[in-house]
Order: structure tokens, then C-alpha cells, then sequence
């Protein structure tokens, strides 16, 4: 069974995103991009899927600018076989990359989508969904836990109110969510070996895909700051004070 | 404009995350809600959902095909009764998140994800990058497909609408998933996202013991829900549905008591727009008391138990 794992290049987790004076965004100019980590989370599981023997290869996919070929290339370094950079210097929309998603889907026919729930950047969390209803597949979202059983797939996902778990016909699409492992760090030599693994270059065009967006960003602001309150002295003054708001009698 | 709204329930009972989209829903036209579950319990919220206030008309699907609201067998049931409707609202919940993207791609449509505020009938703002933007977007689609924060919005009123009910009838199991089962953590305690007062714990708790013993009494005492900073979830002293931030669940109760919690800026994503921020923290320097409107900087172990039984 083969894996597609499409990634995405955002900022990096660590970096405090600044919003742009002119409102038009989020400054990311010499700024450090990295894996998007929930993606980087979908990499290692479809790794273990190999290990396990469950999966025989492994396809990483990118929507983005030449640069994602970095990111491509943590993913092979990490332990994918191939890869795919869908070159667009746009931004593309999460209905935009499912269905050029859609389209790698009925070329390669993959067993398993496993993709990150969301992306750090646009927090749309849509792409997985989308992605499933457009090939009219199943989908496991915020997966914590993934087991192939034959045909099928069973996934335990993070719900609200706890943990609930789903049995999919395959092929399915999964979506990650934090707890369902802790992604590898790539070696030295498998950095080395990953620059020889092979890596196409597409367009949007290559697939016949549209992908205008449907949404204008009119502007971006930072959120309203919290100013900073009071230290207290004594318990009794935050026991008065919460008298005061009314939480107790 | 006609607005559907996905009524999530529990028990029979809407969830209180459905009656702020409802209020979001009113925003931008005539409310109808669409009720989908089995049995007596879909029957029960479907004659709430007609009581709450601004609600115009109730769809009640009642098929056992969406008694867990399987996201295979739910999405399409809205997505052929859209026709009728200018824009779909859902919860940005587990539920909602999960059914919500794929209606949005069924019918062509760009989802907006996370809604803050209407702006307009087709302009909203929504957080990015963690909230530490809010952006502005306009769709240009015909139909609107919308995720709704529930704190950002007002309760609707859970009484004083009469709506009438009407049966709709939808393809019921799409036979590719099925539900195995779940674990959900069961507490006497208000839920976590529409409780008033919300007491949280950190890693300065230690333990999963010392966890409990510190937070649970103070909880109990102040009627509130208790959650945990990713730092506490991770380290096993509170289980994940407790975790607040960006990765976990986003609350903005009257009063948030922050113990032993540093204030990590995805934690604060989570808590921020909490009305009256508490905090108590050994460490004077810790980012929460930036965002605190009244701090205690002292050892959490005194001043907790000596809080809890003063109160």
C-alpha cells in the first residue's frame, strides 16, 4: 500500500508571527519556515506504517514556492521515497490544494492519505476534509491513533469530549493531531541520501486544476493586547477581589 | 437570506456551542436548524431546538446513520438540503470541524473557518497564526460555508422561540466508516468551553496527584470546569480534553484562574479572551501576569488550599 503525505512550508512553531504595519499580513520575510508540524507528525506516521510493513512507500506532496523542495526534502531525509513539488508562488487556498490533491490521488492511488490537521499559518483546518469529500473517500480527523486492519483503517480520534474511534473503508484520508507520536530527527546520512531521492516538479496547470482563490483578505491586524493588572499581596485580598467579580458568595 | 445552522446536541439537549451560532446565524438572516440523530433523543432536541429564541424552522433528520454524526454520512445530508440556504453555519467543534470542510468541498465552496465576528453578509474576521492575527476576509462565493467560535459570540436564549418541526429525509450511511466507539471523561463538573469560571493547572503541579488534590477542591468550591496548560496535559497529570491553547480547547469564561501556569504564548491563545484573568505563579516574571488582571506570586501548594478554604 502506498501513503501520500501531502506537507506544507510555514513559519516555523517557534517564530512569533509579526503583523505587517500595512495590515496586508504577516511579515515572513527572513523568517524561519519549517515543516508544518502536524504534517511533520503525518511524515512519521506514515514511516511507521512502513516499518510495521504496513505501507510499501511512501509519496510526500508540497503546494508552494521552490522552497518547499526544502521541506520535501525534511520529509525524505526523514524516511519518505519520493516526492512531488506543485509549484505555486500564490497561495493557494485549502479547496484550491484539495483538489490538486484530488488529482495527485487518481494519479498515484494511494491506500492512505495522512496529512496534518491543520496548518500553523491559516488555521483553516479544511484540507483533509475536503479532500476526502472531493474523491468521495472516509476520513479520520485529529487522529491519535492509527491502526491498518486489512481493508480497512481504524482511527482514534480527539474529540471534545474525550477520544472516539472510527473504522474507514480504504482507501481513507487521516488527519493528525499532536499526540499521535513524536516525529523522528533525521540523520546525518539520510539527510545525505535524501538530496539523490527523486523529486517531480508540477504545476497547477499539469493537473488542469483551478485554483483562484474565493476569499480577499481585506486586512490583518494584530488582536486587542491585554493589559496587565494587579499583583495581589495576601490571599484574602484575591478572596475579597473574587467576592467583588461575584463567582462566590 | 436564509441561514442553516447544524445543531449539535447531547442527552436531548442542544449544546450551548449551537446557541452562539445561532446568534451568529441571526446575523445574516432567517435562522433554521437542522437537528440530525436517532430515536427519542433527536425527537427531544429537535422540539428544543423550536424553543430557542430566533430559531425560524427545525429539519429533524432522525436516521440511525447519524446518531454519532459521522462526517461520511452527515455532510452529505446538509449538503442537499443547502440548496435552500445562502450561507451554513457550524460549530468550530470536534463535530463541526469534522463535517463542516467536507459540505464546503461537496458544494464548491471555500469554507471560513472560525469566525469571530460578521462583518457583513459576506465579510467576517477569524483568528491566524494562532490567534496572534485576526483577519479579514471577504468571500466571493454564492453560498457560504462558516465555522463559528462559540466564545466569541452570545448565547442565544434557550427558551421563547416556537418554531415547527419538519422531518427531512437524507441518504442515511454512505457504508464507508462506522462507528467503534468512545471514551469520553465523565464529570459532575461544567464543560470545559461554556463554563463560567474555569480553574486550570500548569506543570508547577508536579504530579497528576498533586494535580487533583491542588486543583480539584478549588474548582469544586468556585462551581467551575477545570482545565490544563499543554506543559501539564503533556506530562500526564491531566488527560488531553483538559488541555487549553491553540492545540486544545479555546474558553473565554468570566474568570480564568491560571496555577502554576507560565503562560506559554499557546496557551495564552486558548485563555486570552477570558473576561477576568487569575493567575498565581511562583515566578513574578512569567509571561501570564502579563495578560493577568490580578496576580498572586507565591508558592501555588499555600496559597491554593489556603484560597480554597477561605472561600
Amino acid at each position: 500500500m502506498k501513503i501520500l503525505v501531502p506537507v506544507k512550508r510555514v513559519i516555523d512553531y517557534n517564530v512569533k508571527p509579526r503583523v505587517k504595519m500595512d495590515g496586508t499580513g504577516v511579515d515572513l520575510a527572513n523568517v524561519k519556515m519549517s515543516m508544518n508540524p502536524f504534517d511533520e507528525i503525518a511524515v512519521e506516521e506514515a514511516i511507521r506504517l512502513k516499518e510495521k510493513g504496513a505501507a510499501t512507500e511512501i509519496v510526500v506532496v508540497s503546494v508552494g514556492p521552490q522552497k518547499a523542495q526544502d521541506t520535501l526534502r525534511t520529509a525524505l531525509a526523514m524516511g519518505a521515497d519520493r516526492a512531488i513539488l506543485i509549484l505555486s508562488d500564490e497561495e493557494v487556498e485549502p479547496l484550491g490544494v484539495a483538489k490538486l490533491l484530488k488529482a495527485v490521488m487518481d494519479e498515484e492511488q494511494p491506500g492512505i492519505v495522512l496529512l496534518g490537521k491543520q496548518a500553523i499559518d491559516d488555521d483553516s483546518n479544511q484540507t483533509g476534509q475536503m479532500l476526502a469529500a472531493l474523491s468521495g473517500r472516509p476520513q479520520g480527523t485529529f487522529a491519535s491513533k492509527v491502526e491498518v486492519k486489512g481493508a480497512q483503517v481504524e482511527v482514534t480520534r480527539e474529540v471534545d469530549g474525550g477520544l472516539e474511534t472510527v473504522c474507514l473503508t480504504l482507501p481513507a484520508i487521516v488527519t493528525t493531531d499532536l499526540r499521535l507520536n513524536e516525529p523522528r530527527y533525521a540523520s546525518l546520512p539520510n539527510i545525505m541520501k535524501a538530496k539523490t531521492k527523486p523529486m517531480a516538479t508540477k504545476t497547477p496547470a499539469d493537473y488542469g486544476v483551478d485554483i483562484a482563490p474565493r476569499l480577499t483578505t481585506l486586512k490583518v491586524e494584530e488582536p486587542a493586547k491585554r493589559q496587565a493588572g494587579v499583583k495581589l499581596g495576601s490571599v484574602d485580598e484575591l478572596v475579597a477581589k473574587l467576592k467583588d467579580l461575584g463567582v462566590v458568595a | 437570506m436564509s441561514v442553516l445552522v447544524l445543531v449539535e446536541h447531547e442527552a436531548g439537549v442542544p449544546r450551548d456551542a449551537s446557541l452562539s451560532t445561532i446568534t451568529a446565524a441571526q446575523k445574516l438572516g432567517e435562522v433554521h436548524a437542522l437537528v440530525a440523530g436517532s430515536g427519542a433523543e433527536a425527537k427531544q432536541a429537535a422540539d428544543a431546538a423550536a424553543k430557542i429564541a430566533g430559531v425560524a424552522k427545525v429539519l429533524l433528520a432522525d436516521d440511525a446513520a447519524y446518531t454519532n454524526m459521522l462526517a461520511e454520512n452527515v455532510a452529505p445530508l446538509v449538503a442537499d438540503l443547502a440548496g435552500g440556504y445562502d450561507a451554513l453555519l457550524f460549530n468550530a467543534t470536534s463535530i463541526g470541524k469534522n463535517v463542516a470542510p467536507r459540505v464546503a468541498a461537496m458544494l464548491d465552496v471555500m469554507q471560513i473557518s472560525d469566525v469571530l465576528s460578521v462583518e457583513s453578509a459576506d465579510t467576517f474576521t477569524r483568528p491566524i497564526y494562532a490567534g496572534n492575527a485576526i483577519a479579514t476576509v471577504k468571500s466571493s462565493d454564492t453560498k457560504k460555508v462558516l465555522t463559528v467560535r462559540g466564545t466569541a459570540f452570545a448565547k442565544a436564549a434557550a427558551t421563547g422561540g416556537n418554531a415547527s418541526v419538519e422531518g427531512v429525509t437524507g441518504k442515511g450511511d454512505a457504508g464507508l466508516s462506522s462507528f467503534v466507539g468512545a471514551e469520553t471523561s465523565k464529570s459532575e463538573r461544567p464543560e470545559l468551553t461554556s463554563a463560567k469560571v474555569v480553574v486550570s493547572g500548569g506543570r508547577a503541579l508536579g504530579s497528576s496527584e498533586d494535580f487533583h488534590r491542588v486543583i480539584d477542591p478549588l474548582a469544586d468550591k468556585l462551581g467551575a470546569a477545570v482545565g490544563a496548560s499543554r506543559a501539564a496535559v503533556d506530562a500526564g497529570y491531566a488527560p488531553n480534553d483538559y488541555q487549553v491553547g491553540q492545540t486544545g480547547k479555546i474558553v473565554a469564561p468570566e474568570v480564568y484562574v491560571a496555577i502554576g501556569i507560565s503562560g506559554a504564548i499557546q496557551h495564552l491563545a486558548g485563555m486570552k479572551d477570558s473576561k477576568t484573568i487569575v493567575a498565581i505563579n511562583k515566578d513574578e516574571d512569567a509571561p501570564i501576569f502579563q495578560v493577568a488582571d490580578l496576580g498572586l506570586v507565591g508558592d501555588l501548594f499555600q496559597i491554593v488550599p489556603d484560597l480554597t478554604a477561605k472561600l
